[in-house]
């Protein structure tokens, strides 16, 4: 088995991969749509909460579904394609988080400039490959160039309230999900053409500490701060991440990393991606919702993307880093 | 040119209609809505469906919709607008167009506060709402509000942000058969903002 897949070129292993996930999916919806019959079925003996979990279950997988599609065309159609389509994920998802925080009059220049000149810049950053510039960008330039504008508009109320939300809207829309794709570009030396690994690597470990920590959390009490957040334990987290540095290890075939070097990589990007979900929950909190789509959909009609790609967004630049500094890429 | 348009303002806003008071249907309707932004035009066409966009009519200020070749084109060949002039001009009846559009059959979308508002709440609505009520009884009066719009270009602006707007469409508004002028139109009003809390 492990000599057959060494035969195979970084293509055919990456197709293998895509196969074996649509595979997965395929399996796991007809499993769906088995278990939606069922209810039917009994719908009048079992509780709502049954109900509840199928629900759940099937958004995860549309949700699954949509990953995988968006991972596949980026990869079939090259690296340029992705970037665009990671692009448009910022776009989506900024826009979003600027529907749910106020903004005055005076924002409008500097709202302008983050989605039609920072966030273009941005990805352009990264697909001309200029990493040393495209981690300060955001935070050393724009931190700077936002407030200024800011300033040009002559309103000094909530002054400093109005630019941190942007700040931190641009940092978490765009600087977070902007390293996703860029991990697609490092130059690992015996690694080319397999980049897409990398991110496979980082969405399925972070995607599956969320997953294990929102089940266990369902069977626990007390939460930690429950003004924030309903489900957040410390033992669901360490569950989390158990499984996720698990599953890093299972993966360390894929990755240019040793199975200790994929345990701290998925570890890295586990903690980074809960907490960062945590405090997006907290954000959120303030703004009185507890999803950005729910609430979207009664104010503004927004679709939730936020909620799904949050944990990416913290976890991504994160393990970037981390990838970079070990590899001195 | 529509279709890109559309895609434009859905790119930028959402354009999202939420149809809470009644259903979109095609009868003979007057839309009206609270006015903040020259986009709530655009923004209001967008969020109505395709079927209904073709037999509704917006009405827009001549004076700023005319004022460039642009402007006066996309007025008439996109969004198909009755224009009305804000000045009244000799004895011309003013609602003289809207009358003509609505004889003929056309569903209109009116801004009865008749021009754009600063407040949070919208400016006392002119009477022309009421005169058209009296004159077509039988055109239903839907209220909307839009949500958000002065955001994505505040006045003044010239570039939009992108930031998600909706468009609420409530219960229709009747006019009692002897409501007098003043009452209907604070009724009008409140049944605007009401929606604002759905």
């Amino acid at each position: 088995m492990g000599s057959f897949l060494r035969s195979l070129s970084p293509e055919q292993q990456v197709s293998l991969m895509f196969v074996l996930l649509f595979g997965l999916l395929l399996i796991a919806s007809g499993a769906g749509v088995l278990l939606s019959l069922r209810e039917r079925q009994h719908a009048d003996d079992h509780t709502g909460d049954r109900a509840q979990r199928l629900h759940d279950y099937q958004a995860l997988l549309r949700n699954s579904w949509l990953m995988t599609l968006v991972f596949w065309v980026g990869w079939a159609a090259g690296e340029s394609v992705a970037i665009v389509l990671f692009g448009l994920v910022s776009f989506f998802i900024l826009r979003e988080f600027i529907s749910l925080s106020p903004t005055r009059r005076g924002d409008h220049r500097s709202l302008v400039l983050a989605f039609f000149i920072v966030l273009p810049l941005q990805y352009a950053l990264v697909w001309n490959q200029h990493f040393n510039l495209f981690t300060v960008f955001i935070p050393v330039y724009v931190f700077l160039a936002i407030p200024v504008v800011s300033a040009l508009g002559n309103d000094p109320q909530r002054f400093l309230e109005r630019n941190a939300k942007l700040q931190w809207g641009i940092m978490v829309c765009v600087y977070g999900m902007s390293h996703v794709p860029a991990l697609l570009l490092l130059n690992f030396p015996r690694f080319a053409g397999k980049t897409a690994f990398l991110v496979l690597f980082l969405v399925l470990v972070v995607q599956t500490c969320m997953l294990v920590q929102h089940l266990v959390a369902r069977r626990l009490r007390d939460p930690v701060a429950p003004a924030i957040s309903a489900s957040f334990h410390w033992r669901s987290w360490l569950a989390g991440l158990a499984a996720g540095g698990l599953l890093g290890v299972a993966l360390a075939g894929l990755t240019p990393f040793k199975p200790l070097q994929a345990l701290a990589m998925a570890l890295v990007a586990c903690v980074a991606g809960s907490f960062g979900h945590l405090v997006m929950k907290a954000i959120k909190r303030d703004r009185g919702v507890t999803h950005w789509g729910s609430a979207g959909r009664s104010v503004t009609g927004a679709s939730g993307l936020l909620d799904r790609v949050d944990a990416l967004c913290f976890a991504a630049p994160v393990f970037f880093h981390s990838v970079r500094w070990t590899f001195n890429l | 040119m529509s279709t890109f348009l559309l895609g434009l303002v859905r790119l930028l806003t959402g354009a999202q209609a939420r149809w809470y008071g009644c259903p979109p249907k095609a009868e003979q309707r007057i839309y009206f809505a609270n006015h903040q932004s020259h986009a709530d035009l655009v923004l209001i066409w967008a969020a109505l469906p395709q079927e209904l966009r073709s037999i509704t009519r917006p009405i827009a200020a001549r004076d700023y919709w005319t004022a460039s070749n642009f402007k006066r084109w996309i007025t008439t060949e996109v969004f198909n607008a009755v224009y009305v002039e804000r000045e009244k001009k000799g004895d011309e009846d003013p609602l003289q167009p809207l009358i003509d559009a609505l004889e003929s059959g056309d569903s209109l979308i009116l801004f009865p506060e008749g021009t754009r508002g600063h407040a949070e709440d919208p400016q006392a609505f002119k009477s022309g709402i009421y005169n058209l009520a009296r004159r077509f009884p039988h055109v239903v009066l839907v209220p909307a509000w839009i949500h958000n719009v002065q955001r994505v270009m505040p006045k003044g602006e010239v570039i939009p942000v992108p930031v998600l707007c909706s468009v609420t469409f409530g219960e229709p508004v009747a006019l009692g058969a002897d409501e007098a002028r003043a009452d209907f139109l604070q009724r009008a009003r409140s049944a605007v903002m009401a929606l604002r809390e759905v």
